[in-house]
């Protein structure tokens, strides 16, 4: 049995130290929360601005150019505010919204709660690991606001377009700024992986077996790994980029450039060299985004299914493994960049390796829904809905994962209707399904069953009209990242696809309004949440609503049982609570 | 293990750190303060003009590539403009011999067109903080970067049918290429001046600086292709002094490489 | 308890039906696009094309059934398990066989398509151009391509950067835009110019350079996209099997006018490809 590590402190007092500096993990989980949810509006405003000139590339906006009067210059939307609203779009979102609300949000919130633990292993570490990544987004919201503008680079920033600072609009104060807060999201996620990981091994209370954590516990653990791992490399990457900008140095620039008839002096180096080092995190990086939702889905299959999760060992097994393999992948972001074409057959062929644990977790979801007695509440349509945009985008990995294959799909819209359906929108039905389940502990009330479903239905039916088309401009052949496409005779028929998307993106943009005005009315007006409305049997349900401070009282609570037992033969309740005792 | 001092401590160095970084960027600064009171015309003043004459033989029309772009029709290379001997967009300017004094901006706006994927003028003078007018005439998307080496350097689309876009330079520097990096082979210089008295000269040959008060002045004719030269001049209490170059065919270099050129920084 | 049922019978159901119109919408957008023009593939001319559409076909067959087989089991899953009465769920943790048969299956299926995938690759890549390939040189630099054919001497003429001059891209200009060393015999009679022609049923060895950022040289039509590496050459061979007037475009984010990068290339008889080079061999 690990130690225990009591981190006893009596409750703080004054508003503060209580809801601003705190130090209990429950209020950095919230307060992680609603960062990422601003930032998960402020994205969604940049990808309606994105949509906006795909549909109608020449037209005039006069009410946008009043708000940004550089970017949309006689009310035309410029072509560098589209890219720099498709770099901060794509940064924003995956850092500050995926890698934070699903690991820094809920993992903050119910990590402890779930293994019976009275905080984080490091509490004043956990509130750092926050108000760094507050820091980290408001330097990347300042990149808007310089001269220049933010950068222009794409969230993946390759050199040499992102090494030279006039290489483009946005590309020298912008983009010192978006290395420098990617760097502080790597320092802070980096201590958050620390905490994380010292305190699933160490803290968890009596009875509470590696094999009775629950499912979520272990997406959250083994997320912290891998970022651990991955980060550090990302945060090296940017001090190099940052050195070749500014110190002259030649780590991502090779010798004789000339940039608009300048000659640039750095040299020596390779742009492929940032690209991997960039993918080496990159692709551990989205599995960073997606583990904590399949943890979830896992655990919410099973509460509303009342059976336990189909193949407990091997979804621990293929969580592992997803994590472990997504370091050896790399590459297949990179075939056609000049790497080595043999080694790209290798990474290749370990790429469709990965499919298979994510197949078996698939299998074992629909197993866990089989033979069971589905109660269909909100958190559980989004779980369901995970299952099955994890399908549609997990699918089109088959295509792009092969070299030949992924000569013709790279860079056009295929690859971005495949990540947006994945991480666009499975990982954020993980995020809603996340929220929906535990608002009742978090806010000890009660979110309104009815809008919630209506959000679900219109959400469900929107992200499939808008991605599923990506898909079509792809195969025609259209590049991504590219402001309009009436250049090009082959790509002219595409024109009315773009509307289609563009009118479902705003569609389902404006359904999310039905989301915040629940979530916030509920918040103040909700009706007040029992301990465990859901009947699950996981510790964050045995503890009083609201959760005291220190999460247990007097006494920790002692595990008995397994994660997911219900329906177990011959019981009264259809559910058995983990803390609770035998007989 | 981590008390509240260090973590103060940690955020006053991050802060530090920032403030460094922050600290490196080029502000676009008014230029050192000016020698002396602002100059007034006192009625006195005369002109310098002249001819730019052209040794050689006339170069022949050479036919541009702009076949990635349908909407640029045919384009012709515009660096020499050779008409009857004369040599057109040589830049004169005066270089020394003016009073210690600033000069007022001039308001009139100068214009720089992209028409047929050219820039019209190819060479052109303004003032510091004298507005540049930017239109663009051609059917298709142009984009602006000047590649200063004093000056803030900055890089803006200019889309079909956009209204024209208004900028202004803050120091004096000459020979600034200005590139469309869309249209590679579209080049103009645009030469920052302290003092409104320089002028480009025409297809003719011809050039005029006009407004100067007497006195004695040392002028310099710059052409890219053909480098400069420079001339005294005496210009008298209200008339013309003539100054007169002429630049030889055999003395072309290359004008792309800005490291064979030093910028000529003027007060 | 009893309202409580009949919502989730309603639920259920819908939520089924909805799943399911999803999968056949889906399934039915992609037949319709297919036979919508230009909503699919270009057509394909270039001699590798028919083995890398024929995988492409093998593949998003697999993608098929994996989508509609998981979708429909999930709808089914949904509509027949849905809580009715008082029932309870089977207490099932797990079934290590079929477990087992489909991961083999899911394993066989993905490491097959891995394998086969890379024959094409393997010959793309791996395989030198034949020894009488045409060699031309295909340069990016933002936001133009340039495109050099070596003249009769059948040598590209030594470039340096110190030499760029963009702002003569006539095709004899030296140094031109490419930065051709004016002093190197090899480099005189070389034939610059911004849209590549090429004659038809030869092979071609095209060779990738950037000048500033990285590009990427995509042909649709030939089934060919390659990134531009500045600071390396990279070699690409292909035959073109169709005349005719393809567009090219850049597909790596090279700047703010990356989207009207674009050049075309021109398929050309031999006879019409010599008179090309003929014509604009420098004087």
């Amino acid at each position: 049995m690990a130690e225990q590590i009591q981190t006893s402190h009596a409750a703080p007092k004054g508003f503060l130290r209580k809801y601003i500096f705190s130090t209990d993990h429950k209020v950095i989980g919230i307060q992680y929360f609603f960062l990422a949810l601003v930032a998960a509006l402020i994205g969604i405003g940049m990808s309606l601005l994105i949509r906006l000139r795909l549909a109608w590339p020449t037209e005039r906006w006069p009410m946008l150019e009043a708000i940004f009067p550089e970017g949309f210059k006689d009310g035309l939307m410029q072509p560098e505010f589209y890219l720099a609203m498709v770099t901060m779009h794509g940064t924003i979102m995956v850092f500050m919204v995926l890698t934070t609300a699903p690991q820094s949000g809920f993992g903050n919130y119910f990590l402890p709660i779930q293994i019976g633990a009275r905080d984080m292993a490091f509490p004043v570490l956990n509130a750092l690991s926050f108000w760094l990544t507050f820091l980290s987004f408001a330097v990347l919201m300042s990149s808007l606001f310089v001269v220049g503008g933010a950068s222009l680079g794409g969230w993946t920033f390759y050199p040499t377009l992102s090494a030279i600072p006039s290489a483009g609009p946005g590309q020298a104060l912008g983009a010192d700024l978006w290395i420098v807060s990617i760097a502080l999201f790597c320092v802070a996620s980096l201590l958050g992986a620390l905490n994380f990981i010292t305190t699933t091994l160490n803290m968890r209370t009596s009875g509470m077996k590696l094999a009775r954590m629950p499912l979520t516990c272990w997406g959250w653990f083994t997320t912290a790994v891998v970022a651990l791992l991955a980060f550090p490399v990302l945060l090296a990457g940017g001090i190099l980029l940052l050195l070749d900008r500014n110190a002259g140095t030649g780590f991502f620039i090779p010798s004789g450039l000339a940039v608009s008839g300048k000659l640039i002096e750095n040299g020596g180096g390779s742009t492929i060299l940032w690209q991997h080092l960039f993918w080496f995190f990159g692709h551990p990086e989205v599995y960073i985004a997606i583990l904590p939702g399949m943890g979830v889905t896992s655990h919410i299959l099973a509460n509303f299914s009342r059976k336990p999760v189909f193949g407990h060992k091997a979804m621990v097994i293929a969580i592992f493994a997803i994590g472990l393999l997504g370091f050896f992948v790399w590459g297949h972001h990179m075939f056609i960049s000049g790497m080595n074409p043999s080694v790209a057959i290798a990474f290749s062929v370990l790429t469709l390796v990965i499919g298979v644990p994510s197949a078996i977790k698939t299998f074992n979801w629909l197993g866990t829904l089989w033979g069971g007695r589905i109660r269909f509440t909100t958190p559980m349509l989004f779980a369901i809905g995970f299952v099955s945009l994890f399908v549609a985008g997990g699918v089109t990995g088959l295509v792009l994962g092969q070299t030949a294959l992924d000569i013709v799909f790279h860079d056009t819209h295929f690859v971005t209707g495949h990540f947006h359906l994945i991480m666009g929108v499975a990982a954020i039905f993980g995020i809603f399904a996340a929220t929906y389940y535990w608002f009742p502990k978090m806010f000890a009330r009660t979110m309104n069953e009815t809008l919630g479903k209506l959000h679900f239905w219109l959400t469900f039916v929107g992200v499939y009209a808008i991605f599923i088309p990506f898909h079509v401009l792809g195969i025609a052949g259209h590049p991504r990242r590219y402001a309009d496409s009436t250049g090009y005779e082959f790509l002219k028929a595409l024109d009315p696809l773009h509307v289609v998307i563009t009118i479902a993106a705003f569609a389902t943009a404006a359904a999310q309004l039905i989301f915040l005005v629940n979530f916030f009315w509920s918040l103040f007006k909700g009706k007040r949440a029992g301990d465990n409305p859901w009947e699950a049997t996981t510790l964050e349900w045995s503890t009083p609503t609201p959760v005291p401070h220190e999460n247990f009282g007097e006494q920790l609570p002692v595990v008995h049982r397994g994660p997911y037992e219900y329906s177990v033969p011959g019981m009264k309740k259809d559910y058995l609570m983990q803390s609770e005792a035998d007989g | 293990m981590f008390s509240r001092r260090m973590i103060a401590v940690f955020f006053l160095a991050l802060a530090a750190m920032g403030s460094v970084a922050c600290g490196g960027n080029k502000e676009e600064t008014a230029p050192a303060a000016s020698a002396g009171p602002t100059w007034k015309a006192t009625g006195n003043e005369g002109n310098i003009t002249g001819t730019i004459a052209f040794a050689g033989a006339t170069p022949a029309p050479r036919k541009l590539d702009t076949s990635n772009d349908g909407a640029c029709g045919e384009a012709f290379a515009n660096d020499v403009l050779v008409a009857d001997g004369k040599l057109q967009n040589v830049f004169v300017f005066v270089k020394s011999g003016l009073p210690e004094a600033s000069f007022e901006v001039q308001t009139a706006e100068v214009t720089l067109d992209q028409k047929g994927c050219i820039y019209v003028p190819r060479v052109l003078g303004i003032q510091t903080g004298q507005p540049l007018k930017i239109i663009n005439s051609d059917q298709t998307n142009h984009n602006i970067h000047p590649v200063p080496r004093i000056n803030r350097e900055w890089n803006e689309s200019q889309l079909r049918g956009q209204a024209p876009i208004t900028k202004t330079f803050a120091r004096a520097e000459t020979q600034i290429p200005v590139k469309c990096n869309m249209h590679s082979w579209m080049l103009a210089y645009v030469n920052v001046m302290a003092h409104p008295f320089y002028a480009v000269s025409g297809a003719d040959g011809s050039f005029s600086i006009k407004g100067l008060p007497p006195g004695e002045y040392e002028i310099e004719a710059w052409h890219e292709k053909f480098g400069a030269q420079t001339l005294k001049v005496t210009v008298a209490e209200k008339a013309d002094a003539k100054a007169d170059f002429s630049f030889d065919a055999a003395k072309a270099y290359n004008s792309s490489s800005l490291k064979l050129q030093p910028a000529l920084v003027l007060p | 308890m009893r309202t409580q049922c009949q919502s989730t019978i309603k639920m259920g159901r819908l939520l089924a039906i909805l799943i399911w119109l999803i999968t056949v919408g889906t399934v039915a957008f992609f037949v319709w696009s297919k036979s919508k023009p230009g909503w699919w593939f270009p057509e394909a001319i270039s001699s590798h094309a028919a083995a890398m559409d024929s995988q492409f076909n093998v593949t998003w067959a697999v993608v098929a059934v994996a989508f509609f087989g998981a979708q429909a089991a999930l709808g089914y899953a949904v509509w027949k398990f849905r809580a009715r009465g008082n029932e309870r769920a089977s207490y099932n943790e797990g079934n290590a066989r079929i477990e087992f048969v489909l991961v083999a299956i899911t394993g066989i299926v993905f490491i097959a398509l891995a394998i086969t995938g890379q024959r094409v690759w393997a010959n793309l890549h791996l395989n030198q151009a034949p020894p009488d390939a045409i060699q031309i040189e295909a340069t990016g630099q933002q936001f133009n391509w340039y495109f050099r054919h070596t003249g009769a001497d059948g040598r590209f003429g030594s470039t340096s950067p110190k030499l760029y001059d963009d702002a003569d891209n006539t095709m004899g200009a030296r140094p031109g835009p490419l930065g051709i060393d004016p002093k190197d015999p090899s480099g005189k009679d070389d034939i610059v110019g911004q849209t590549l022609v090429i004659p038809v049923n030869r092979p071609i060895n095209l060779t990738l350079r950037a000048k500033d950022v990285t590009h990427n040289f995509y042909a649709p039509a030939l089934r060919l996209k390659q990134d531009a590496v500045p600071g390396l050459k990279i070699n690409l061979h292909f035959m073109a099997t169709k005349e005719g007037r393809y567009e090219i475009a850049c597909a790596e984010l090279c700047g703010q006018l990356h989207h009207q990068m674009r050049a075309y290339m021109r398929v050309v008889s031999p006879a019409e490809f010599e008179t090309w080079l003929s014509e604009n061999a420098p004087k």
